[in-house]
């Protein structure tokens, strides 16, 4: 027999705005109406105004440790905006913009930071999980609400976000792989964003691109310029699509860069070059979409003022807010644990803060 | 009334659970048309569809962390890792989120979930295939652990972890799988967990057991000619503390038996707790008989492992003579 190719592949890239301000009308047309594009704007201004508000919060120790999302507004937002309200949208911890965007409220992310479990309890309406620390493990339970979905038979899908660094971790392959084999209406939005702290992506994937990680799970694939909003939201639309109505998965690869530190605990400057950075700035998804609208006459300096003035306000009755709620009560070190404690817990609860073996057990102290 | 061993009994809660709720579906390698490799899901897959029973990729981090999505959701996935010794792919989904969940979102997000597991040595099966990792879990804050030694208990609380509103592991002893039978009834009833059982009541010693030792315990006291009590606590976390003071503080000697290693076994929980609550009432010092701290050996040598009536007998006999 002769050799024969069994199998050639091809990913497609999605650009539309790109870094310049240039705009793809052929596949960008129609895709986001005027009036949101200054609404998206603006959230992602917002979003990045809160980033600097809370690093200096962190600096000033009003604050614990901070991931900063400064880059990569463009990705989560853009999947939030295409998204039905009710879609799960599974998140780590880079995606405050997409969040907002669906309703969460800031000053719930600035109390997770500032270490008030309270700040992860998202309200159902919402669809959005807690914030997940351990990477990539979030993965396997936006598989499971789709398949939670799928088994009601309703249409809701699950949108999940991951790092490059995550797609090393073995629950992102098992969850490409029971979303792909169990057909379940998934989107793996993974942000490329090039660093996993100080791990540069060729030592998570050798492969020209993370995109085609999803093909050897056998499910549909994507790159997309993941500074461009358009690019995102006609990529997670599509993907959307094909969730609901085959209940099938996509893996988009969202081509992005953390133009900040991992968190406020790290400092880039110590593993990557300032130029690499300086390159990325140009490619700031708020910069093109500000051009992108003043071409439009939808924007301008006045606007941009009038803008600041109002995020300023925004962010710090935000800050405000979240610093009045006052430290929770003791008693909920215990009081979630179960939905009934046990006596034993109940009884750690009740005397927490002491120690004395005579008040707690009087029987021991009697002999016979 | 059917006289049911211990596979039949979890077969048949399982039955009722899914007719009764619609919420209840079944997931993991095997247990769709093969039944699973113990034969305990039986039928479920032809009796209730793909849908419900349904068989997924070898992969226990992915079942345990699907069935997370599936619990958040509001269904009640019942996943089954196949045995003992492959929990650990699936511990970081079962610790960093499962036991989790509610706690990190102040009761905003639950995971109701039920890992089913068969657990323990004696059936002469291949290297990590016969491991009780109980206390493993047990420690886990945000976990309960649930290990019965009788079809009656099984199916009363396998009920029970699938109708409670956490994450339970319900570790199945698989070398009794189908030691007896015993009258089960076919009504549903539960079994509350955290509750002990007291097999038989005695005034001289206590000895308290879960799972498959439960009958080596029983075999052991059988032949003492004292008055022995012996305690199958069926719920391992939380435990029914009450039930081990009230015991001890009757008959002032415990035994504890367990086949999982020796320290910071969950016999040492037990032995604390004696000390904590019944110090004085103590007339001697608490034993334990439990698997050692090694690696469970191969089959040839796993009796030696475990602990049998003669070891029991020992430690009994050492305690009463004090």
């Amino acid at each position: 027999m002769p050799k024969t190719s069994i199998l050639k592949l091809e990913i497609e890239r999605i650009s539309i705005l790109d870094e310049h301000g240039n705009f793809d009308e052929k596949l960008g047309a129609g895709l986001i109406p005027d009036d949101d594009l200054v609404k998206l704007y603006e959230a992602m201004s917002s979003c990045r105004y809160l980033d600097e508000v809370a690093f200096k919060l962190q600096r000033s120790g009003r604050m614990g440790t901070y991931p900063q999302n400064m880059g990569q507004e463009a990705t989560s937002l853009a999947a939030a905006y295409v998204l039905n309200n009710d879609d799960w949208l599974v998140t780590c911890y880079r995606e405050n913009c997409g969040l907002f965007w669906r309703g969460v409220p800031m000053e719930s992310i600035l109390l997770h930071w500032m270490g008030d479990e309270r700040g992860n309890a998202m309200p159902r309406a919402h669809f959005a999980t807690p914030i997940a620390v351990p990477i990539g493990t979030q993965m396997l339970h936006a598989a499971g609400l789709a398949w939670a979905s799928k088994y009601r038979g309703e249409k809701q899908i699950a949108c999940t976000f991951f790092g490059d660094g995550a797609t090393s971790e073995g629950d992102f392959h098992e969850a490409a792989n029971f979303a792909a084999n169990l057909e379940l209406p998934v989107v793996f939005c993974c942000q490329n964003n090039f660093w996993a702290i100080s791990v540069p992506g060729k030592i998570q994937c050798s492969a020209p691109t993370v995109a085609q990680r999803g093909i050897a799970y056998g499910m549909p694939v994507m790159q997309v310029d993941g500074n461009d909003l358009f690019a995102c939201a006609y990529a997670v639309k599509l993907a959307a699509a094909r969730a609901r109505d085959e209940s099938r998965p996509t893996f988009i690869e969202m081509v992005t860069y953390r133009l900040g530190d991992h968190t406020t605990a790290d400092d880039a400057r110590r593993y990557r070059d300032q130029a690499e950075v300086d390159v990325w700035k140009e490619r700031d998804p708020l910069l093109r979409t500000r051009i992108l609208l003043e071409r439009k006459k939808l924007w301008d300096s006045s606007k941009q003022e009038a803008m600041r003035a109002r995020i300023e306000a925004e962010v710090t009755a935000a800050v405000a807010r979240a610093e009045e709620i006052v430290a929770p009560a003791v008693s909920d070190v215990f009081n979630y644990t179960f939905a009934e404690l046990s006596p034993d817990l109940e009884h750690q609860r009740d005397t927490m803060q002491t120690h004395s073996l005579a008040s707690e057990f009087p029987a021991a102290t009697k002999g016979h | 009334m059917a006289n049911l061993n211990l596979v039949q009994a979890i077969n048949l809660a399982l039955i009722q659970e899914m007719e009764r709720d619609e919420r209840v579906l079944l997931l993991g390698e095997d247990v769709g048309a093969n039944g699973g490799v113990f034969r305990v899901t039986e039928g479920l897959h032809k009796r209730f569809g793909a849908r419900r029973v349904v068989d997924t990729p070898l992969a226990e981090s992915g079942i345990i962390g699907t069935s997370i999505g599936l619990a958040m959701a509001g269904l009640r996935p019942i996943p089954e890792i196949q045995f003992d010794g492959f929990l650990g792919p699936a511990y970081d989904q079962i610790c960093s989120h499962a036991a989790r969940m509610r706690t990190r979102t102040r009761g905003a997000n639950t995971v109701p979930l039920t890992i089913r597991v068969p657990v323990g040595g004696g059936i002469h099966a291949p290297e990590l295939h016969s491991d009780s990792p109980e206390t493993i879990y047990a420690h886990q804050p945000g976990l309960k652990v649930v290990m019965p030694s009788s079809p009656y208990d099984a199916k009363g609380l396998l009920i029970s972890a699938i109708r409670d509103p956490d994450p339970v592991i319900f570790f199945e002893p698989k070398r009794i799988y189908r030691a007896y039978r015993e009258e089960v009834p076919e009504d549903e009833y539960t079994i509350p967990i955290g509750k002990a059982r007291v097999v038989c009541e005695g005034n001289d010693l206590t000895v308290i057991s879960w799972g498959a030792s439960v009958l080596q315990c029983m075999e052991s006291i059988e032949k003492s000619s004292r008055s022995i009590e012996l305690i199958d606590l069926r719920t391992i976390y939380p435990m029914d503390l009450d039930a081990i003071e009230a015991s001890v503080k009757k008959t002032g000697r415990c035994v504890v038996v367990h086949e999982a290693p020796r320290t910071g076994g969950m016999g040492a929980e037990v032995a604390a707790q004696i000390m904590e609550r019944c110090f004085l009432y103590l007339e001697a010092p608490v034993q334990r008989v439990t698997g050692f701290d090694t690696i469970m050996p191969y089959y040839k040598l796993e009796l030696n492992y475990m602990p049998d009536a003669a070891r029991i007998s020992g430690a009994i006999d050492a305690a009463l003579s004090y």
